[in-house]
């Protein structure tokens, strides 16, 4: 779906990526690669596939979108641990991505010092042609991530819900891409709160992305959230 | 009982409720204690599948205890018990436990369990039949498995109300069940059942009966103490609602549900205890166990579903063994009143259903072997010789076993990722040792296969009215009006995770809370009995003039559904095909054949449009006539398309959350620890969709698959029927709709949230399709 935001010509893609032609950049928010592994140390097995599918659907896209420069809007690791543990072949196919293009890694609050080897270059925030890239969002205009968002909707007598981008004229938040992140419902103060005067959501479907107006949206259950 | 014990075996006892069974289970424990005197240790477990029962047992016990003047420690143990409580009773055991499956689980899991156990002579298992066959019995077996491997000496007792097969309940008491002394009590006197037929027209569709709300209130009128039985809670919250409608004595009438606050539900037991009270609507939540009163009649609302059921259910009434216990069957609809009638003759010749035992899920087996570890070192080869003395477990492989113990150590997964994580580890001495100590906190946290759907507890004004699923209170706007706790209720908004409710004064349509998987399946026994009904004219004439002219009615405009033949019947109406099955295999089976028919439909361009089903048949409707019935119905449509189905489905999906939780792969939700701060929540469908995808042949993936397969859908019955009806798919083509249809077509967009509120015999729509089926 085409997005005009402060000016630019946006694409949002229905992986829940970024993609903005003009630059050839393509923007992912909140891998958390390396999320089961965590989970894994704790004492949760989870599946150990969740790093492979996420690099998979990523490897995909630069694919098929050929970007030169990929933006990882932070919490690429899902916490410290996350490069060390890192099987060799995975370690192998992210440092092969970070090389293919120009990869900048913006560091978000799970992210460590990241080890040389896996390349890409680290930055606080990007500017780009007056847009800002940082990872949480800000008052200020910009595009970040974070927040995980995801919204619920009524459609044919049945309750979806679905990861989203969010935004109004100035802020564009993007939806987690890792395979294992869960998401929070937009109505939440944390996203809510960010748009003063409302905002619309962009809903990941299977092949498309689909708008819905803020007011149409349905509350978390067990949320202290109605929608105002 | 006395002399099967003094020979140290193993009994199984059934009798009807009221024949003092339980008494009689401990009786030679208390012999042996009074004899012997207290040793100190632990002597006889009891084991129950309700707390209430546990408490109300150990009461019961102690009133003769202290009599008698024996020093006898009698306690009980379940998730209640403090924790100071629960130590003590590590350290010092009593002579008598008094506890539930979970419970006895979570005491097994600690080191101290091969020296507690030791001296156990008796273990006592009430309402075996209850537990047995569900996943709790799964657990359980597992449990009593480990109990006889640590105090072989004990001797197992289960109590039991009648069952169709002792045989099968004695397996599950023991490995050897030609072992176990079967003593079945007296029958007892044959129960007096009536039928409340309507004076005016019997509804076509519906559940509830609202029509007979004024007749069951004279029935009430007429005993000491009733019990109103119903199916589901949604059932109880309208029938609850109708009966005070037309109350004008204003008699003390009761609600008492599972999701009803605990406070609520004491306070119910307690009047109905003390006399208080004329009658109590009830679900499950009062089938089991408990006498809280004098009960003299019984109304079962809605059909019975299950002969066993309704046989225990019935036998809440007069709890003496010499008199007949009374009930009386209020049907909701026409085909209800046959399956009424199809009861009653079973009750009559004495017939049973019996749920088999099914094969013991992995993700329980996954849960035990955890347990095993927590409590020490084990031998793989031991272990897996002790599960196959379970009869769930009666016939596991050893692949599956040996999959089980990896999904334990490190997740099972093709990829080794995770043997630094590994959680058990097989060492030098041979034996699998617990990697960290810290691990065996968090398996306790998460022992029991009950995986309740996230609920939301009620609140009106500074009362705690119980708790509704999220879902549906996902579904209220600020203002809507719902029916709970048997009042009529604004839903005014959450407020620190509470639903806040004030009291409702617009009457118009409240909506009804329904909860997931409420829904008894119909028992294919009941089921064969209601065929034969209809294939037998002759029997006819002793049912109700309505019902029996409808019977005419279809026999004259279509045809009657014959033995060992399936029948189905396409008209058109209305610009659109309809095609109706009477398969009688239970609305869970239903549902799958609908999803399954209707996704065959669209792949030949038949453009179906919807599909309903009932416990008796399924209706299908498209744009376009299906010619080749029977090609709709080949078996193969439980291969491929059953399979596509089944991995897309939410079933499974909520299924695999379930046996993730239970194999311990994913933590139990705590009340209270959960949703703090930011909501952002990590659902298991995330997890199933990767491991579908690269490890489709994981053994949680299969455990949920055979749970879903055999436990919630049915689909046995399904592939049974559709089988058997090979070759004898009696297609009949009609001009219009047939009068056994409009009791399906009638039901159309009534399993919405408002169900059954709407009178079905004033239905306008419902009154035009009768006219059309009974046109000449």
């Amino acid at each position: 779906m085409q997005l005009s935001f402060r000016g630019h010509d946006l694409v949002l893609d229905p992986s829940g990526a970024l993609f903005w032609p003009r630059h050839r950049l393509l923007a992912v928010a909140d891998l958390h690669l390396e999320k089961g592994a965590a989970f894994a140390r704790r004492g949760s097995l989870l599946p150990p596939y969740d790093t492979h599918a996420t690099l998979a659907r990523l490897e995909g896209l630069v694919r098929s979108l050929a970007p030169e420069t990929v933006v990882s809007l932070g919490d690429g690791f899902h916490d410290r641990e996350g490069p060390d543990t890192l099987s060799p072949d995975l370690f192998d196919r992210l440092s092969a991505l970070t090389r293919a293009v120009r990869w900048i890694w913006i560091t978000g609050n799970h992210d460590p010092l990241l080890p040389l080897a896996l390349g890409g270059a680290a930055l606080s925030e990007l500017v780009l042609d007056g847009l800002v890239f940082r990872h949480q969002p800000a008052a200020a205009s910009g595009i970040a991530g974070h927040l995980h968002p995801k919204a619920r909707v009524w459609s044919r007598g049945r309750l979806l819900c679905r990861p989203c981008f969010t935004a109004d004229d100035d802020r564009l938040v993007l939806p987690a891409f890792g395979s294992f992140s869960g998401g929070l419902n937009v109505l939440d103060p944390a996203v809510s709160a960010l748009y003063p005067r409302g905002f619309s959501a962009y809903l990941l479907g299977d092949a498309r992305v689909f708008r819905f107006p803020h007011a149409v949206l349905a509350p978390e259950p067990g949320s202290s959230l109605r929608r105002h | 009982m006395l002399e099967v014990a003094q020979e140290g075996r193993d009994a199984l006892l059934i009798a009807p409720t009221g024949g003092g069974k339980t008494l009689g289970g401990f009786l030679p424990s208390l012999i042996e204690l009074t004899e012997c005197g207290s040793s100190g240790r632990l002597h006889t477990l009891y084991i129950s599948p309700l707390k209430a029962l546990t408490n109300d047992i150990a009461r019961n016990l102690l009133r003769p205890v202290a009599e008698m003047g024996l020093t006898l420690r009698i306690e009980t143990r379940t998730g209640d018990t403090p924790q100071n409580r629960r130590r003590r009773q590590r350290e010092h055991p009593p002579d008598l436990l008094l506890t539930t499956p979970e419970s006895l689980a979570l005491l097994l899991s600690y080191p101290e369990a091969v020296p507690y156990f030791a001296s156990l002579r008796c273990v006592v298992l009430d309402e075996l039949h209850a537990l047995a066959a569900s996943k709790r019995g799964a657990l359980l077996s597992l449990v009593l498995a480990r109990l006889r491997r640590l105090a072989p000496q004990a001797r197992f007792v289960g109590l039991s109300a009648t069952v169709a097969d002792p045989p099968q309940l004695a397996r599950y008491l023991s490995p050897t069940p030609e072992r176990v002394a079967v003593i079945a009590g007296g029958a007892g006197a044959e129960p007096e059942v009536r039928i409340l037929v309507p004076e005016g027209p019997m509804p076509w569709a519906g559940h509830v009966a609202l029509y007979a709300a004024p007749a069951i209130m004279r029935e009430i009128g007429a005993a000491r103490l009733a019990l109103v039985f119903v199916n589901t809670r949604a059932q109880a919250e309208l029938i609850f609602g109708a009966l005070w409608r037309h109350n004008p004595a204003n008699l003390p009438i009761g609600l008492h549900h599972g999701s009803l606050d605990v406070e609520q539900r004491r306070r119910i037991e307690a009047a109905m205890a003390a006399g208080a009270l004329r009658a109590v609507v009830a679900t499950a939540s009062l089938d089991l166990g408990i006498d809280w009163g004098d009960v003299d009649l019984v109304l079962q609302v809605g059909a019975p579903k299950g002969i066993a059921r309704l046989l225990q259910r019935i036998g809440r009434a007069n709890h003496r063994l010499d008199e007949p216990s009374r009930a009386v069957l209020v049907p909701g609809n026409r085909f209800e009143l046959l399956e009424c009638l199809a009861a009653r003759e079973a009750l009559h010749a004495r017939e049973l259903d019996g749920g088999g035992i099914a094969p013991g899920g992995l993700d329980v087996l996954a849960q035990h072997v955890a347990g095993v570890a927590c409590s020490g070192p084990f031998d793989a080869d031991t272990l897996y010789a002790e599960v196959r003395t379970a009869a769930p477990f009666a016939a596991l492989s050893r692949r599956d076993f040996d999959d089980v113990l990896d999904l334990v150590a490190t997740g099972g997964y093709a990829l080794r990722t995770y043997e630094r994580y590994r959680r058990i580890e097989r060492r030098d001495d041979g034996l699998w040792h617990l990697c960290d100590p810290r691990l065996a906190r968090q398996h306790r946290m998460n022992v029991g296969t009950i995986v309740e759907a996230p609920v939301m507890r009620v609140r009106l004004g500074r009362k705690r009215l119980g708790e509704i699923e999220e879902t549906f209170v996902a579904w209220l706007e600020p203002g809507d009006t719902f029916l709970f706790a048997g009042q009529l209720l604004r839903f005014e908004g959450i407020r620190d995770n509470e639903a806040i409710v004030s009291p409702a004064k617009d009457r118009s349509e409240p909506k009804v809370p329904t909860w997931a998987g409420s829904r008894y399946p119909l028992s294919t026994e009941l089921a064969g009995r209601v065929r034969r009904i209809l294939a037998a004219p002759a029997t006819w004439r002793y049912l109700p003039a309505p019902v029996r002219e409808w019977l005419e009615a279809q026999a004259r405009h279509a045809v009657l559904p014959q033995a060992g033949e399936l029948l189905v019947e396409t008209f058109p109406r209305r610009g659109r095909h309809y095609l109706v099955a009477y398969s009688f295999a239970g609305y869970k089976a239903h549902q799958t054949l609908g999803m399954l028919l209707t996704r065959r439909m669209e792949r030949r361009k038949l453009r179906p449009l919807g599909f309903v089903a009932s416990d008796y048949c399924i209706a299908v409707w498209g744009l376009e006539p299906v010619d080749d019935v029977a090609a709709l119905f080949d078996v193969d449509i439980l291969g491929e398309d059953l399979e596509a189905w089944m991995a897309e489905s939410s079933l499974i999906k909520r299924t695999f959350r379930n046996c993730a939780v239970v194999a311990g792969l994913i933590q139990r939700r705590h009340p209270g620890a959960e949703k703090t701060g930011r909501q952002v929540t990590f659902g298991a469908d995330l997890i199933y969709d990767v491991l579908r995808k690269y490890e489709p042949d994981h053994v949680l993936l299969r455990a949920a698959r055979a749970e879903a397969a055999t436990g919630l859908t049915d689909i046995r019955r399904l592939a049974d029927l559709l089988v058997a009806v090979e070759g004898r798919i009696r297609h009949v083509r009609l001009p219009r709709i047939s009068p056994f249809a409009v009791a399906i077509i009638a039901g159309i967009g009534r399993e919405l949230v408002a169900g059954d509120v709407l009178d079905q015999s004033l239905d306008e729509a419902v009154a035009e399709l009768v006219a059309e089926a009974m046109a000449d």
